[in-house]
């Protein structure tokens, strides 16, 4: 059962990757999405075992690697953790594949789209299943080229082609160190496998290594490269930039990959290595500080962009940030209770938005948009849940976790903590005003889309409103139906068992009232802020932008991160390109190389040419020239 | 007078296969003079024979000497033989035009 939930995403594939055009998009859209169905069918079955039965289990599916002390196993590992993300992932995707056969209905692409759906399902799978590093890397490049592919779907887009590459660099940055920290267990321990690095870290807290010249104990320098990988995977501050390009792809992608599943395979790792990482107490305030910085950051960005998806673009990487700080303070579980509520609303978001742009043929950007919520109630009611849940509205998901993870932040009782609780609350609110921003101007004031009358706006069919159905119902319940199961307040946490580590149990204690309802209340302020900001006084924001210009422009240019990049690495490496293409290849290489032997053959030949005149007198002078020294040498001799 | 010795014959054939050979490769008019040149090579031989078979009292030089002749004699006519059909099918002996030697 547990491998059908692996291999019928890879199937279904395959069948629609290599024989859609035989079967038709009809069919290929029908096989993928009732085996990705059939697969989160299983894994809500076996996420139900876990739960009840404390079902844990290694199949071992193949040997891979068998050389020397290096052994490496195909296997799927079910745990707890594993268990979680095993549902979410095959749960959205689901609901995606479905979603995808209404949304790319005009797409002449459908059997393509679908195989590298699924197939980037069934590379998440293998990377949430691994028992140990080297398949979870396997996982993890698999997601990512599934997720170039996807973003550069459209591949006569320009800009889609170069967000792809844009993307897949970014990622090798991360995944260089992903490597590195590899190598580096692989040195240390002589293993990859979860079970036994693990039990071996105890071994090696006290060890230090000299790197690039510093000493640095082992342990942090294992976490530092995990860590970089994370950053790159799950586009933290720095590793960033790629996520809001990846927009370019359809937006079913943006849903699963951009949202709920791919980027938060970096939160994943930290969390599957928490008992590593609980010997890091440096790295861990690293995170802390990595996630909220990335949180706030951009939670500011998203505030003022205008394209509908760049704005939740903003919002995905700013709640990757709330887990990554979770994670910081120790607090795994509340990370990976935000990474589950997240999955359902914001593929709502997503999935609402791709709603949207439907209905305006493909507009994305929310200035053209406005005054359409009486002619997509349900697309807009949906969007308002997916907003609420997001924003940390009372008693919808995203408020537990949120809450959870601001409220340990708080409790971790050091100046990190603190500073991090501060700014949580404060992005919340940030948070808070520019989804409602995003609905305000998308959905009420005036029709603003000149291209497409508001008579021609539609809501979508049907296939495309189910899962956002359930996907809504998801993103109501989630935290309210799992908190007690993943963060355990008041109690003992048993539903992890081994799967994350705690040197410390996490404290038990409540945070104050007034801190616990700040967070809620601001959240509730920022409705009426917003409405007044971006339907009633429409003047005040450009007022505010006006008066602001410099921090206007900074937001705007996304913290001219880009353009940084462009000066510090792009440029030189342009230039250190041309030089090695031009100057070493070109001049070096190829002119002392086969060039220049070449021309040099060519002239030697040329001269050597012109013995041959054809002229008898001088043939026969080389003739009596020949004869006379060998005369004279046989002679001499 | 002085008396004319083995050493005044070397010198002359000497004197005569150089002619030769200088006709051969500074003559750039016409072919019928390198033949003439190859001629003169073949005399200046015969005069080192006859001087080396009367100096040495040997008559085997002589009869090399009236060899070669005839040997020449025959070569000459095959030589101009040559030059005459070659003339016939390219209108021209002149040195200067005859490089079909090339490659």
């Amino acid at each position: 059962m547990e491998i059908s939930i692996l291999f019928l995403p890879l199937i279904a594939s395959i069948i629609s990757g290599f024989f859609g055009r035989y079967i038709g998009d009809r069919n290929s859209e029908i096989i993928t999405s009732v085996f990705v169905s059939i697969s989160a069918f299983l894994s809500i079955f076996v996420l139900y075992q876990v739960i009840v039965n404390q079902y844990e289990e290694n199949i071992v599916i193949a040997t891979w690697i068998n050389s020397g002390s290096l052994n490496v196993n195909w296997s799927m590992l079910i745990d707890p953790l594993s268990a979680v993300m095993l549902v979410v992932v095959t749960s959205v995707s689901s609901l995606v594949h479905i979603y995808s056969i209404g949304y790319m209905s005009h797409d002449p692409h459908k059997p393509r789209f679908m195989a590298y759906l699924s197939l980037f399902t069934f590379a998440m799978l293998m990377l949430v299943t691994s028992d140990n590093f080297i398949q979870l890397f396997f996982g993890w490049e698999g997601v990512g080229l599934c997720s170039y592919f996807l973003i550069g779907f459209w591949f006569k887009k320009e800009s889609a082609n170069a967000a792809a590459i844009k993307a897949f660099v970014v990622n090798r940055v991360g995944d260089f160190g992903f490597a590195l920290g590899i190598f580096l267990i692989f040195y240390l321990f002589g293993t990859v496998n979860y079970s036994e690095v693990f039990q071996q870290i105890p071994t090696v807290i006290d060890k230090n290594l000299s790197f690039l010249g510093f000493e640095i104990k082992a342990i942090d320098l294992i976490c530092l490269f995990l860590f970089i990988g994370a950053m790159g995977k799950s586009a933290q501050i720095l590793l960033h930039t790629w996520l809001p390009d990846a927009m370019e792809g359809p937006t079913p992608v943006s849903a699963l990959i951009h949202a709920a599943t791919m980027v938060t395979a970096g939160v994943f790792l930290v969390v599957r290595c928490s008992p590593i990482y609980e010997y890091s107490p440096l790295i861990l305030n690293l995170i802390t500080i990595v996630g909220m910085t990335t949180a706030f950051f951009a939670a500011t960005v998203a505030l003022v962009q205008t394209d509908i998806k760049k704005i939740i673009a903003y919002s995905t990487c700013s709640q990757l940030g709330y887990m990554f700080f979770a994670a910081g303070v120790g607090a795994y579980n509340v990370a990976m209770f935000h990474l589950f509520t997240h999955a359902f609303f914001k593929a709502l978001l997503f999935l609402g938005s791709g709603s949207v742009i439907h209905a305006f043929k493909d507009e994305q950007d929310i200035n053209n948009m406005g005054g359409v919520w009486k002619k997509l109630p349900y697309t807009y009611a949906l969007m308002i849940i997916g907003t609420l849940a997001l924003t940390g509205f009372p008693f919808l998901s995203g408020f537990y976790s949120k809450d959870a993870i601001i409220e340990f932040a708080y409790l971790k009782g050091n100046t990190t903590g603190y500073y991090a609780a501060g700014i949580g609350i404060f992005t919340a609110f940030l948070t808070s005003i520019y989804s409602w921003r995003l609905i305000f101007k998308t959905f009420h004031g005036n029709y603003n889309n000149k291209k497409v009358s508001i008579k021609e706006t539609h809501e979508s069919p049907l296939i495309m409103l189910i899962p956002l159905v359930i996907l809504s119902i998801g993103a109501i319940f989630a935290g309210f139906l799992f908190k007690d199961l993943f963060v355990g307040h008041g109690g003992e946490n048993h539903f992890w068992a081994e799967s994350i580590k705690f040197l410390e149990p996490l404290s038990l204690e409540h945070p104050p009232t007034w801190f616990l309802l700040m967070t809620p209340c601001l959240v509730l302020l920022s409705i009426p802020i917003a409405y007044y900001l971006f339907v009633k006084n429409k003047e005040l924001p450009n007022q505010i932008a006006n008066m602001n210009k410099p921090l206007y422009k900074f937001l705007i240019n996304k913290w001219y991160f880009d353009e940084l990049y462009e000066v510090i690495f792009i440029n030189p490496s342009k230039k250190l390109g041309l030089f090695f293409w031009k100057f070493c290849d070109g001049k070096l290489i190829d002119g002392f190389g086969p060039d220049g032997i070449s021309s040099f053959i060519k002239k030697c030949s040329i001269k050597a040419n012109k013995f041959q005149s054809g002229f008898i007198y001088q043939y026969a002078f080389v003739m009596l020239l020949g004869f006379s020294a060998l005369l004279t040498f046989l002679i001499v001799k | 007078m002085t008396e004319i010795g083995l050493g005044h014959y070397l010198t002359l054939g000497a004197v005569i296969f150089s002619i030769g050979i200088i006709g051969i490769f500074l003559n750039r008019k016409n072919i019928i003079v390198i033949l003439m040149s190859i001629e003169l090579i073949l005399l200046a031989v015969n005069i080192n024979l006859v001087a080396f078979s009367i100096f040495l009292g040997d008559l085997a030089g002589q009869v090399f000497t009236l060899f070669i002749l005839t040997v020449a004699a025959a070569e000459a006519a095959i030589g101009l033989a040559i030059i005459v059909v070659y003339y016939r099918n390219s209108g021209t002996i002149r040195v200067e035009e005859i490089d079909k030697l090339k490659g």
